[in-house]
């Protein structure tokens, strides 16, 4: 075989080789835990278009949820609570519906009585962007923009990824934060 | 006589008896063929060409979690509002990203997924020929090869001088 076919061979090759790894790589990478926080645009339930490097200088709990998730049901109630309580406190609470059908979405609000900023992952771009895994899954921003952790499952009093406890102590240094 | 006129009306009936009958089941065939197709066989064939927002790889006429049976409902909602089928995977697309087509489109980055196996392909037959090439050029340099070819030049020498000297 000729040296010019040799090389076209080979780098076609480790071309192909590359392109597979790097899919691999990006789906097989763990949720964003730290460093800044990907932005996004999130267009509401209620008709308006939310962009998170606006609240820039909030501390901003985000929450992946969808009705059809049993877990998500269970953190529910508390997340409403906890957003009522702190939100005059320079807290955001952003809920975010995954692979959500629309009635069955707004059901699930109006049925824990939600009142925090809700809104679909229209076209499915803002969950790669976290590498979420699933739901639910919980991001904690900083006032800096950055993200300081994520509870990878349901929040609830005895969770084994984040209990409500601990999710309380996670928010409260977060907004004592210059 | 008798019997000739009752073998007759016999035979009529027989004949007439077998007419109904195919007539009979030909109308009972025609409004099965004629009938629209039913709205749940329409969602499952729709259902199959779109993928499960959860377990990946599984197509949504399959999957019996909670999301695709919640997705399957939303594409008969959209069958009994008159939508098409082309409006229904676009609504999906819009809603929930290119990831629930089995296929990506054929456009942009998506290019690749189109070209790489005929690319793979044309390679591997580039290689195919150069390799059967070599093979069949070494085959025939070992046939067409004359027999004293192999015989080292430091041998041929000395028997070219022992023979000068005989």
């Amino acid at each position: 075989m000729p040296r010019w076919a040799q090389f076209v061979v080979f780098v076609a090759v480790i071309g192909i080789i590359g392109f597979f790894a790097f899919g691999l790589r990006q789906r097989g990478a763990p949720a964003l835990a730290s460093g800044p926080a990907p932005d996004f645009t999130l267009k509401t339930f209620d008709d308006k278009s939310l962009k998170l490097s606006d609240l820039r200088g909030q501390v901003v709990v985000i929450n992946f949820w969808a009705s059809w998730c049993g877990p998500c049901r269970d953190e529910a109630a508390f997340l409403e609570r906890t957003w009522r309580q702190y939100k005059d406190r320079g807290v955001v609470f952003l809920g975010i519906d995954y692979n959500d059908v629309e009635p069955n979405a707004r059901a699930y609000l109006k049925e824990y009585n939600i009142t925090y900023i809700n809104g679909p992952d229209l076209g499915g771009v803002i969950s790669p962007l976290f590498r979420i895994k699933g739901v639910p899954e919980t991001y904690f921003i900083g006032k800096d923009g950055n993200l300081y952790g994520n509870a990878l499952g349901p929040i609830t009093r005895d969770s084994s990824y984040m209990t409500e406890r601990e999710f309380v102590r996670k928010i409260d240094p977060l907004i004592a934060m210059k | 006589m008798q019997s000739k006129i009752e073998n007759r009306e016999s035979k009529i009936i027989i004949v007439v008896a077998v007419g109904a009958f195919l007539a009979l089941a030909w109308l009972t065939a025609l409004p099965v063929g004629a009938q629209a197709p039913n709205i749940d066989d329409e969602v499952n064939r729709i259902a199959k060409t779109l993928y499960c927002p959860v377990c990946p790889n599984t197509p949504l006429d399959v999957c019996n979690t909670q999301a695709c049976v919640d997705w399957r409902k939303q594409i008969k909602e959209m069958l009994q509002q008159g939508k098409s089928e082309q409006q229904i995977r676009e609504y999906f697309v819009a809603q929930f990203g290119e990831r629930v087509l089995g296929a990506p489109p054929a456009e942009g980055f998506n290019w690749i997924a189109y070209i790489l196996p005929a690319l793979g392909i044309v390679l591997g037959g580039v290689v195919a020929w150069f390799t059967v090439r070599q093979w069949l050029t070494r085959r025939q340099d070992a046939t067409t090869a004359p027999e004293g070819a192999a015989i080292p030049k430091e041998y041929a020498d000395r028997i070219e001088k022992e023979l000068k000297e005989y």
